[in-house]
């Protein structure tokens, strides 16, 4: 039996490579980099959440719900974004100003009801509650929703769809000269992103059990989700789960072993972050292909 | 009734009168040529008619269907593809992959898309480079790119703005070449083109513009007597043998 603190760890790394992948559809494929993607994932957790304590809501019921919640406000906030025509980084800061908004609206309103927090009443081990007291359990869902968003991705990315997107993320006017209705197809990865993110948001509300406004709709969150896609290899199948598992062990590495001065291993951290980023623009899946191209390329002449 | 027909269209930026109570016509079937000094207005005329800007005046049809109001993917779904001047390859996907998103208009099979991009890859000559990279290629070939992309939509109209600029000698006639093949397989051109002799030799019928305004109209042999023409724009380039 692996200890608590692996499954625990495992269960960080596939958490965050499906964050990764959910956020690499609109961010990677589509090229609409969010920074405000605590939004989603935040509305998912609390959907999720208030339904099942003030309604007796099965939290399963409510992933969906939340994940509809999602669909919605990324409609809305793309519909705005997008009509407007904001790209880039205008477009990455008004997902953060979406994000915010949600976050105070959220912490004015749980602040006078649960200023300690959200706590989900316990109920033990029970399927119906997505409740259980062993961690190995969580693994396999997240493990299962890991591997359908992969298949998921996989799929559109060979598709026109994902065909579509790369060409609206490489130019859009190009793109448009070529019948897409970029518009609509934004949105289509816009829905999608925001609802694989909101199920997200609901997972881990039942892993953790207790919800606090500013963990779930903050900036760090955000930040969280989309380093795994950047840092593996931003519009790649694989590049989410790859960045997970270096960011996750990175970050558990440089917490255990680095401890010269309190936040010295958010330094490192940090470091690291920056050189991959400096070194390997394209992610660390990419870097690890380049060997093989090159000797691929040696032994071929 | 002609394919495509623009009348007293007017566009202008801020204060400039890019182009000023233009119209003309093309007829299916047709090759025309559209020449003009640099800031003539050609491609602002391209633009109306992709529908990336709005005309301040006039109409634009196209097989009997108003363009105005129309966003560019509604137009090029209406059977008008186009190229641009400075080309706009998507830089991270492959050259097949450039053209099957073209090709994606008509085939929603990713399989099927591809070998229809293939076909056209093989029509423009490009089929070598299929695995290569936009920024990899030569100026001649990211024309081609573009020309192949743009077909691969299957226009019945393709506008073609200066694909011939820049190249060489040789790759010229094999661009004028592709055009006639192009023209051959049942596609209506309009062409933007500078290099004189290329677009007097390929169009059937020429059209001149001049700060916006359509200077001349007709035959090759017409426009490069049209004394005004030669006065405006061909005397320094261009003398009738
Ligand atoms: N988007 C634009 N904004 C402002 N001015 C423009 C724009 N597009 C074209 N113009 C102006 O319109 C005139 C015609 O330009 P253009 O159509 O590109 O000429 P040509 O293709 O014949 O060289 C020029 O004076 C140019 O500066
Ligand atoms: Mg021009």
């Amino acid at each position: 039996m692996p200890s608590q603190y692996v499954i625990h760890l495992a269960v960080m790394i596939l958490f965050f490579a499906y964050l990764g992948a959910a956020w690499n559809i609109l961010g990677g494929y589509a090229g609409q980099f969010s920074f405000g993607h605590a939004a989603f994932f935040g509305l998912g957790a609390y959907t999720s959440t208030l339904l099942h304590i003030h309604y007796g809501v099965s939290p399963w019921i409510g992933m969906a719900l939340g994940g509809l919640a999602g669909v919605l406000l990324g409609l809305g906030s793309g519909f705005l974004s997008f009509r407007y025509g904001l790209r880039g980084p205008y477009f990455a800061l008004v997902m953060l100003a979406f994000a915010e908004m949600l976050r105070l609206l959220f912490e004015t309103w749980m602040s006078r009801s649960y200023p300690l927090g959200l706590p989900i009443p316990l109920k033990g081990t029970s399927l119906l509650d997505f409740q259980f007291r062993d961690k190995g359990h969580y693994f396999y869902i997240i493990l299962v929703m890991l591997i359908a968003v992969t298949w998921l991705c996989h799929r559109l990315a060979r598709s026109r769809v994902g065909a579509y997107w790369m060409a609206i993320r490489d130019n859009e006017e190009a793109a448009q000269a070529l019948g897409i209705d970029a518009f609509a197809y934004k949105l289509l990865a816009m829905a999608i992103s925001a609802f694989l993110t909101a199920l997200g948001g609901t997972f881990y509300a039942q892993y953790f059990l207790t919800l606090e406004v500013n963990e779930l709709f903050g900036v760090q969150i955000s930040v969280e989700i989309l380093l795994s896609a950047i840092i593996g290899g931003a519009g790649t199948v694989f590049g989410p789960l790859v960045g997970a598992v270096a960011l996750q062990l990175l970050s558990e590495v440089t917490r255990v072993y680095v401890r010269a001065f309190s936040g010295f291993d958010l330094m490192v951290y940090g470091g690291v972050l920056i050189l991959v980023i400096i070194f390997l623009p394209q992610g660390l899946l990419e870097g690890m292909r380049r060997p093989y191209r090159a000797m691929a390329r040696a032994l071929s002449t | 009734m002609a394919l495509l027909e623009l009348a007293g269209v007017s566009r202008s930026f801020g204060g400039v009168r890019a182009v000023n109570a233009l119209s003309f016509a093309v007829p299916e079937g047709e090759i025309v040529g559209l020449i003009g000094p640099n800031g003539s207005g050609k491609t602002t005329v391209f633009n109306l008619i992709s529908g990336v800007f709005l005309p301040n005046q006039g109409t634009l049809t196209f097989a009997g269907a108003s363009l105005i109001g129309r966003k560019p993917h509604e137009i090029c779904r209406l059977g008008i593809g186009r190229t641009f001047q400075i080309v706009q390859p998507f830089n991270s996907l492959t050259v097949l992959e450039n053209v099957r998103v073209g090709a994606f208009r008509t085939i929603g099979d990713p399989d099927r898309a591809a070998h229809e991009a293939d076909a056209v890859l093989r029509l423009v000559g490009l089929s070598h480079k299929r695995e290569a990279l936009p920024p990899s290629l030569t100026i001649a070939d990211r024309k081609r790119l573009e020309l192949a992309r743009a077909l691969a939509t299957r226009p019945r109209l393709l506008l073609l703005d200066e694909v011939m600029a820049g190249l060489r000698p040789a790759e010229t006639l094999e661009m004028l070449e592709l055009a006639r093949r192009i023209h051959a397989s049942g596609v209506t051109l309009l062409v933007i083109e500078h290099v004189m002799r290329a677009v007097m030799s390929l169009s059937h019928r020429i059209l001149v513009l001049h700060h916006g305004e359509k200077l001349a109209e007709g035959t090759p042999q017409e426009v490069s007597r049209d004394p005004e023409v030669i006065r405006a724009y061909l005397g320094e380039e261009y003398r009738p043998a």
